[in-house]
C-alpha cells in the first residue's frame, strides 16, 4: 500500500475524534474518505504528514511509518507529499509566485531560474497563468484553491492529499476543481487522499472510497460497491436522508 | 461552609498550576527556537525583515514617547528642587532616570504594545487559517521560520531602538533645562556627567536585551497557541500584551535587584 492507516486512536482531551480508523490508498489511486463534518476526516490527513501523532495505531507512507520518523525523516517525508488545504492556506504576505515557490526553496539544487520556471508551469498547470504577481487577498475562492494545487505540485510529490477541495464553491468551479485533481492523477501519476462530503464532487475524483463514522471506519470499497451498499450509515450519507439510519434502528 | 473556606486556595492552586503549564509550555519553544539556531538557511534572511518592523518601524513612537519623558522630567525635577538643590541636578535626574529607568522601561512597554501585539496577531492569524500547518507540510520547521528571526529581531533591535530613545530623552530634557528653566548647556552637562558611571549603560542594555526577549517570545508563544478564529486571535494578543508587561516590570524589578 502507498498510504495505510492501522487501527488508528486519537483523543483531543476527553474528546475521542479517532477510536481504532483504518484506511488505506493504493498506489496511483485517489481515495475519497467520506464522513461527516467533525467525524475526523482533517484529523486523519494530518496524520499522514505527521501534523499529528497517533494516540495509538499505525501511519505508513511508502513503506515508512509516519508515527515513528525523527525530524528530518519527516521532512523528507513531507517532499514527497502534497497538501491542499481547506481554504488553501496561502501565505497572505506573499504573491502568488512566491507561495507556489516556497517548497522549491527547501529543495537542494534547484537554481532560482529553475524555480521560477517551474513556478510558471505549475500556474500554467491549474490555469493560473499570469496570476503570479497577485496576492492571495486579490483572488477568488476558488482561484485560491486552484493556487494551493499548484504549491501542493510544485515539488512533484508522490502523493497530494486534498482537504475538502471543494467546500464553499459554486457548482462551475467545483466541477473544475474536481477535473484538476483527476488531471493531476492523469498526468502527474500521483496517489491522491480527498476528504469531502460533498459526493457529487466524490465520484466524479474517486477510484475508490473509505467512510469514517464514529471515529471508525464504516466502509471501503469501490464507487460501484458503496452505490450498492445496504449500509443504512453509508445509505444516508450519500443519499442525504438521515431518516434511513432511524429506520434501520 | 468548609467548601466557602477551599474556595480561595483552589483558586489559587488552579492559577498557579494554569502558570507553570504556562511557563512550561513557553520553556519549552524557548528551547526548540535554541534548537532551530541550527537551521540558519531558514532564519538569516527573514531575521533582517524582521529587525526592519521589530526595531525601525518601532523608532517613531519610542522616540515620541522619549521626547516628552525627558521634558516632563527636566520641569517636575526644577519644581521639585525648589532652589534648595542647584539646578545642575536637573541634568543628574534627567540622565540616571532616562537611562536606567525610564528610557528602557517606557519604551519596553511601548513595544510590547506595538511589537508583541502585532507578532501575537500575525502568528494567531496564520495558525487559525492553516499557514503555519502549512509551512510544516512543507518541510519547514515553523519555529526556525516564525519563532527564531523574531526573537532574534527583538534581543538586537531593542537595545538601538531603547538608546535611539534614552539619546532623544536626555537631548529634550536639556533643551527644556536651557528654554524653560534658565540653565545653561554646561550646568546641564555637568549634571549629567557628575554621577555617569559606564555601568549605567551596561545595565539599561541588559535591561533592554531581557525585555526584547520577552516580548517577542511571549508574543510567538500566544500566537503559535492560538485556537479558534478571530476572537481566538483577539484574546491571544491581549494575553500577549499584558503577560509582557507584566514581565517587563517584573524584570525590571529583578535587574535592580540583582545588579544595582
Amino acid at each position: 500500500m502507498a498510504i495505510e492507516l492501522r487501527d488508528v486512536y486519537k483523543a483531543f482531551g476527553s474528546k475521542e475524534v479517532l477510536r481504532g480508523f483504518s484506511a488505506e490508498a493504493r498506489d496511483g489511486e485517489t481515495l475519497v474518505i467520506l464522513g461527516g463534518s467533525g467525524s475526523g476526516k482533517s484529523v486523519t490527513l494530518k496524520h499522514i504528514v505527521g501534523l499529528l501523532e497517533p494516540d495509538r495505531g499505525e501511519v505508513w507512507v511508502d513503506g515508512l511509518r509516519v508515527d515513528e520518523l525523527d525530524r528530518e525523516g519527516l521532512f523528507e517525508l513531507r517532499r514527497n507529499v502534497g497538501y491542499v488545504f481547506q481554504f488553501a492556506a496561502l501565505f497572505d504576505s506573499m504573491t502568488v509566485a512566491e507561495n507556489v515557490g516556497m517548497g522549491l526553496k527547501r529543495l537542494t539544487g534547484v537554481s532560482k531560474e529553475d524555480r521560477l520556471r517551474r513556478v510558471e508551469e505549475c500556474l500554467a498547470r491549474v490555469d493560473m497563468a499570469g496570476y503570479g504577481e497577485r496576492l492571495p487577498a486579490e483572488l477568488s475562492g476558488g482561484q485560491k484553491k486552484r493556487v494551493g494545487i499548484a504549491r501542493a505540485i510544485a515539488t512533484e510529490p508522490r502523493y497530494i492529499l486534498y482537504d475538502e477541495p471543494t467546500t464553499g464553491l459554486d457548482p462551475m468551479t467545483r466541477a473544475v476543481i474536481d477535473e484538476l485533481i483527476n488531471r493531476m492523477k492523469a498526468e502527474l501519476g500521483v496517489t491522491g487522499i480527498v476528504i469531502t462530503h460533498d459526493m457529487e464532487s466524490a465520484f466524479r475524483v474517486a477510484d475508490r472510497f473509505a467512510m469514517i463514522h464514529d471515529g471508525k471506519q464504516q466502509f471501503q470499497g469501490s464507487p460501484d460497491e458503496i452505490r450498492s451498499s445496504a449500509d443504512p450509515m453509508v445509505r444516508a450519507f450519500i443519499e442525504g436522508r438521515p431518516e434511513l439510519i432511524e429506520e434501520a434502528e | 461552609m468548609t467548601s466557602l473556606l477551599r474556595a480561595p486556595f483552589a483558586a489559587i492552586g488552579r492559577g498557579g498550576r494554569t502558570l507553570m503549564v504556562g511557563l512550561g509550555q513557553w520553556g519549552r519553544m524557548v528551547w526548540e527556537a535554541i534548537v532551530s539556531l541550527r537551521d540558519v538557511d531558514v532564519w538569516l534572511g527573514l531575521t533582517l525583515r524582521q529587525m526592519t518592523r521589530v526595531g525601525v518601524d518601532s523608532v517613531p513612537i519610542a522616540l515620541f514617547i522619549a521626547m516628552f519623558t525627558g521634558i516632563v522630567l527636566a520641569l517636575q525635577a526644577s519644581y521639585t528642587f525648589t532652589g534648595a538643590i542647584p539646578l545642575y541636578f536637573v541634568g543628574v535626574l534627567v540622565g540616571k532616570t532616562m537611562m536606567l529607568e525610564l528610557g528602557p522601561v517606557l519604551t519596553g512597554l511601548a513595544l510590547s504594545g506595538r511589537v508583541g501585539a502585532n507578532i501575537s496577531a500575525e502568528l494567531g492569524t496564520m495558525r487559525v487559517t492553516e499557514q503555519i500547518d502549512a509551512l510544516e507540510t512543507m518541510a519547514y520547521p515553523p519555529v526556525a521560520y516564525l519563532v527564531v528571526p523574531r526573537v532574534l529581531a527583538g534581543i538586537i533591535m531593542f537595545p538601538l531602538v531603547t538608546a535611539l530613545a534614552i539619546g532623544v530623552g536626555i537631548a529634550a530634557g536639556w533643551l527644556t533645562s536651557l528654554q524653560l528653566l534658565d540653565m545653561s548647556t554646561y550646568e546641564f552637562v555637568y549634571g549629567l556627567t557628575l554621577f555617569f558611571q559606564p555601568f549605567d549603560v551596561t545595565f539599561a542594555m541588559v535591561k533592554t536585551i531581557s525585555f526584547g526577549f520577552v516580548v517577542t517570545s511571549i508574543g510567538c508563544f500566544y500566537g503559535f497557541r492560538t485556537r479558534g478564529g478571530a476572537e481566538g486571535v483577539g484574546r491571544s494578543t491581549t494575553q500577549a500584551v499584558v503577560v509582557s508587561s507584566m514581565v517587563i516590570l517584573v524584570l525590571d524589578a529583578f535587574w535592580a535587584i540583582t545588579l544595582l
